[in-house]
Parts: C-alpha cells; sequence; structure tokens
C-alpha cells in the first residue's frame, strides 16, 4: 500500500473521521467543496496532526496517536503540489526544482533534472523567476519540484483548480505520465478530472468516506454523483481498432464497434473514454435512421430519481455499465426499470488520451 | 572633514561607534522579538510586546534612570557584570546600552512588518519538502525578509545617533567617552559663542536622520517585491 489511514479530528462542529487504503497509481479524493479533503491532504502531509488515528506512508508510520508518534512534515519525504503553486518567489525556476533535492537523505533515489525538465517542457523557464511565469508554467514547475524531491508519495490539492480550462488540459497529461512513477493522492472535485486520472476514487462527504474502489467501478455507480448529476458520467476502456478514410476512428469497447473523430492513437492502443450521463439517449427499439453512429445495446441495471424531473439509469452493455441522464417522464413513457433491455445513443465521446494501466 | 572641528568631529566619531555597536548587536535579538511576536503565540505576549515598546513612550529620563539603577556599578545587573570586565556606567558601552535600548522598537516593528508580509504557506511548502525549521526559516524566510531587517537596522541606527535623554541620564556626558552628537549639541549650546558649532552638527543630525528615513523605506518597498516576485 503507498498509503494507509485512519484517522479522526473533530474542528468546530466538522468531524474528519476516514480510513481508506491506497494502492499504487492515483488515489483521487473525490468531493465537494467542505468534504474535508484538504484536511485530509494536510494530516497526510503533517501540516496538522489530527487528533486519533494512524497514518502509513509507504509502509512507513509517520503517524500514531497511540503511540504518540507524530513526523514533522520535513521527516515525511513527500512532495506537495500546491492549488496555488507555493513556488519560492526569491528563487530561480531552477533552483526551485532543486529545492527538495536539497534535503533528500544522502542515499535516496534520485531524480533526475534533466529527464523531469523535459518531460514538463519547462527548459526554456529555468533561468526566470516564478514571477514571469504563467498560471500553467507556475503549476508545471510546482509539479516538477515535487517529484525531485523523490518523494514516496506525491500530495496533490486541487492542482488545476487555478487554471483556465485550456490550462488544465495542459497539465492534465503530466500527471498521467507520472500515474506509473510514483504513488499520487490527488484531491479533486472535478468528475472528469477524477475520470482522466484516478487508479482508485475515495469519494468523501462530510469528513466521511462514502465510497471507494476502482475508478470505473465507482464512477459507474449513480448514487456517487458529490458534484450532482450534472457531472455523472461513466468510464469505459477501449481499444483502437483502425483509422477511417473519412476522418473517423474505429475503437473497439468489449465488441461493440465506438466512432469518434480522428485520434493520434496507433490501432492497439488501450483508451480510457469518459462518457457524460447527459451526452446518452436511451432507445427501446434499436434505433433507425439516426445521425449517430454510435448505439450500443444494454439491459437496464438500475433506475435513480434525482430530486429534479431527471433520473439516471445505469445500464450494463458489452462496453462496461454506462450511466444516462433523462427525464422521470421519459423513464415512464418507456416503461425503463431493471431488467429491461434497450439502447443507449451516444451523442459525443470525451478521451482521455492514455493507457489505463495504472 | 575640515568643516567639523576636532570638538564636533570627535563627537560624531563616538556617535557613529555607539550606534553601529548598538544596532549589530541588537539585531538578533530584533529578529527573534520580531519573529515572536509575528508568528508565535505564548502566555505573556501581551506583555512582550509592551516591553519592547515602552522605551518609545516612556520619558527617555526614566529609561536612563532605569538603566542606571539596573546596569550601574551596584545596580543588579551592572555588579554582577563587573567583575567580568563589562561595565556600562559613564562608559561608551553605556551609550550603546541606552541606545540599543530606546532604537529596539523602531527595529522589531520594521522588522516585524516585514514577517508579516512572507505568506507562511510557502514556508509550509518548504518544510513539506524536506526543510527543517531552521532551514526554511535561513532559505526562505530571512531571504525573503531582508530588506525589512535592513531597514529595521538603519532605523535603529538613525535613532541611535540622535538618542539624548536616556543617554546623558545613564551615562552622563563626558567629552570623547560619553559625548555623543546630540549630547556635544546640548553641550555647544550652553556656552557663548557655541552656536556655530552646535549649528553644524545639527546640520549633520538632519542629514543622518532623513537619509535613514528614506533608506528605510526603499527598503520595506523591496521586502514587498520579494516576497511577490516582482
Amino acid at each position: 500500500m503507498s498509503l494507509s489511514l485512519q484517522i479522526t479530528h473533530a474542528q468546530g462542529d466538522f468531524t474528519l473521521d476516514c480510513a481508506f487504503d491506497a494502492p499504487p497509481g492515483i488515489t483521487v479524493l473525490f468531493g465537494r467543496s467542505g468534504s474535508g479533503k484538504t484536511t485530509l491532504v494536510n494530516a497526510v502531509a503533517g501540516l496538522l496532526r489530527p487528533q486519533a488515528g494512524r497514518i502509513e506512508i509507504d509502509g512507513r508510520p509517520v503517524f500514531d496517536a497511540a503511540r504518540g508518534l507524530f513526523l514533522p512534515p520535513h521527516k515525511r519525504r513527500l512532495g506537495y503540489v500546491f492549488q496555488e503553486g507555493r513556488l519560492f518567489p526569491h528563487l530561480s525556476v531552477r533552483q526551485n526544482l532543486l529545492y527538495g533535492r536539497w534535503f533528500a537523505p544522502k542515499g535516496a533515489r534520485r531524480e533526475d533534472l534533466s529527464r523531469v525538465v523535459e518531460m514538463l517542457g519547462i527548459g526554456p523557464l529555468l533561468d526566470r523567476r516564478p514571477a514571469a511565469l504563467s498560471g500553467g508554467e507556475k503549476q508545471r514547475v510546482a509539479i516538477g519540484r515535487a517529484l525531485l524531491a523523490s518523494p514516496g508519495l506525491i500530495l496533490a490539492d486541487e492542482p488545476l483548480a487555478a487554471l483556465d480550462e485550456a490550462r488544465k488540459s495542459e497539465i492534465l497529461p503530466y500527471f498521467e505520465r507520472l500515474r506509473g512513477e510514483v504513488p499520487i493522492l490527488y484531491v479533486s472535485h472535478s468528475a472528469a478530472e477524477v475520470a482522466r486520472l484516478a487508479t482508485t476514487v475515495v469519494v468523501l462527504d462530510k469528513g466521511r468516506v462514502v465510497r471507494q474502489g476502482p475508478a470505473a467501478e465507482v464512477l459507474a455507480d449513480p448514487s456517487v454523483t458529490p458534484v450532482g448529476a450534472r457531472a455523472a458520467g461513466a468510464l469505459l476502456e477501449a481499444v483502437v481498432a483502425r483509422h477511417h478514410a473519412d476522418g473517423l476512428t474505429e475503437l473497439d469497447a468489449g465488441g461493440q464497434p465506438l466512432f469518434l473523430p480522428l485520434l493520434r492513437q496507433a490501432p492497439g492502443a488501450r483508451l480510457r473514454i469518459r462518457i457524460a450521463a447527459h451526452d446518452v439517449l436511451l432507445s427501446r427499439a434499436r434505433p433507425e435512421g439516426l445521425s449517430a453512429l454510435n448505439i450500443l445495446p444494454g439491459v437496464v441495471h438500475e433506475v435513480r430519481p434525482g430530486e429534479g424531473p431527471g433520473a439516471i439509469v445505469s445500464l450494463d452493455t458489452p462496453a462496461g455499465r454506462m450511466l444516462a441522464r433523462v427525464t422521470q417522464r421519459s423513464t415512464q413513457a418507456l416503461g425503463l426499470e431493471a431488467g429491461v433491455a434497450c439502447h443507449a445513443v451516444i451523442k459525443s465521446v470525451a478521451v482521455a488520451p492514455e493507457d489505463v494501466g495504472g | 572633514m575640515d568643516w567639523l572641528g576636532p570638538e564636533e568631529w570627535q563627537a560624531v566619531a563616538l556617535s557613529l561607534k555607539v550606534a553601529f555597536w548598538a544596532t549589530l548587536l541588537s539585531l538578533p535579538f530584533g529578529v527573534l522579538a520580531a519573529h515572536a511576536l509575528a508568528r508565535r503565540d505564548f502566555p505573556g505576549k501581551a506583555l512582550l510586546n509592551g516591553l519592547i515598546h515602552l522605551p518609545l513612550i516612556l520619558p527617555p529620563v526614566v529609561t536612563g534612570y532605569l538603566l542606571l539603577v539596573t546596569f550601574g556599578v551596584r545596580g543588579p545587573v551592572g555588579s554582577l557584570l563587573q567583575p567580568l570586565g563589562i561595565v556600562f556606567a559613564f562608559r561608551w558601552t553605556g551609550a550603546a546600552l541606552a541606545a540599543a535600548v530606546m532604537g529596539f522598537p523602531l527595529m522589531v516593528r520594521a522588522i516585524r512588518l516585514s514577517f508579516e508580509a512572507v505568506d507562511p504557506k510557502l514556508e509550509q511548502a518548504a518544510a513539506t519538502l524536506g526543510a527543517s525549521r531552521l532551514w526554511v526559516f535561513l532559505t526562505v524566510t530571512l531571504p525573503l525578509i531582508l530588506p525589512g531587517v535592513l531597514a529595521g537596522a538603519v532605523l535603529a541606527f538613525a535613532k541611535a545617533m540622535g538618542e539624548f535623554g536616556a543617554t546623558i541620564t545613564f551615562v552622563s556626558n563626558i567629552p570623547g567617552q560619553t559625548q555623543t552628537l546630540p549630547s556635544a549639541i546640548y553641550a555647544f549650546l550652553q556656552v557663548p559663542g557655541g552656536e556655530a558649532s552646535a549649528l553644524r552638527l545639527v546640520a549633520v543630525s538632519v542629514v543622518l536622520a532623513m537619509g535613514a528615513l528614506i533608506a528605510s523605506e526603499v527598503l520595506a518597498r523591496r521586502v514587498q517585491q520579494r516576497v511577490t516576485g516582482a
């Protein structure tokens, strides 16, 4: 386990009471603001001392209330990527990057500066001061700084929240590349980020873990919508089958063909694709004469009415569990209930261009 | 400095020496006190704050008298230090002590403001990267507040150059020994025909004080630039 914890901490009338084990890869702490995500990450970092419990990083106990053990942050061998970057303003980018390495124990695995600089594309920035960097550049340097401390675990507290959409998609691939290298505890309230990054998802609500498990499994559960039904969506795995001459790429998702605008991945590449619930239509009969190319047969698993006029229908297809957001009027008109066969019509597909791996 | 007479020059030189040592030796304590006031919570914090600022408000003659009572040859601290060869009473060292005490509040204030301008989140970031408290201070906090520390030192130095009331009460007005610049001005004004000398020293005082104020303003602005990295 890269991280194993069980902590209790009360702050005013808010109580954090959590326990989970994070396997290698990216573990995303998912929940709305105020659910205790940052408190939990700060406890792991040692910036906050919980009232009770224990924390183990990489098999090493760093906090154990029963034994009175509390390692200060600088002895925990971490890399923390903060929301606001927190680069040292008086140091150059190069000095910022090397700051952590200076304190790493002598025998520790040494991350190579030139490799990290190349991976993050920050070579031209090395001699600049942080104030001269854009938001996206700052976060890339912050990721590099955390990585170069050769940490046993990287903490990332909503590292993309302060960036606009374009900058977000600039940074996301770097985290995807890290997925196989260092265990990461990543805080987010964005379903899209969870879908793209998470190996494991831990859903927090009001200071408690309400659900945890592999990303595809947790996201396909319509009850897990900490940020509202609008953000619901399922995660499917697919393999690039072939590229067509008319500018489409055909994917194979559990034997079902899916057509997407041309992708750059070569045939055989494994993809993780997220299909938002509001991009899925349902039809009892196989629809004919429809412009949509992607139609998957399935069986309704569950119909979950929302608070408004909508409902989330989860259905099992050969490609995996999918979610569709439709009106309750439609579920009644179509007679949708568990066990009923129907077809999912997919309007558009969002692709996370990396293998699922991790 | 031909335009200063030997007596006048002696007073300026003594003042420079007194102010230099007063500033240098109080600086570490100033940084410690400013750090405690800006960053720590402890019982008696208000009392410490009051004690540090007291010389700013008390009549200087009271501060000088209290120093005399405490650090005089028969005072509780003075009598302990005398066997070690450290004597303050009626020596330039006493003038330096009086100047240090009187300049301390100004110094602490400037340094404290620069501590408060440094975001503790930067220090947390340094800690998560493996820096112990001491290293965080040396590699992040201190470089960021350095202009503020200098600003505090400049202010304290200027204050020390001009300290009069506490100095004359504590160590009297002995030419060459404890007659600092303001004491000399005072002495010149007491004798007929001394106005010209007094006036020249007044000019020196005004230039030094003005220069110090401008320098500390500029340095304080540098802190702001440093913490924002601009």
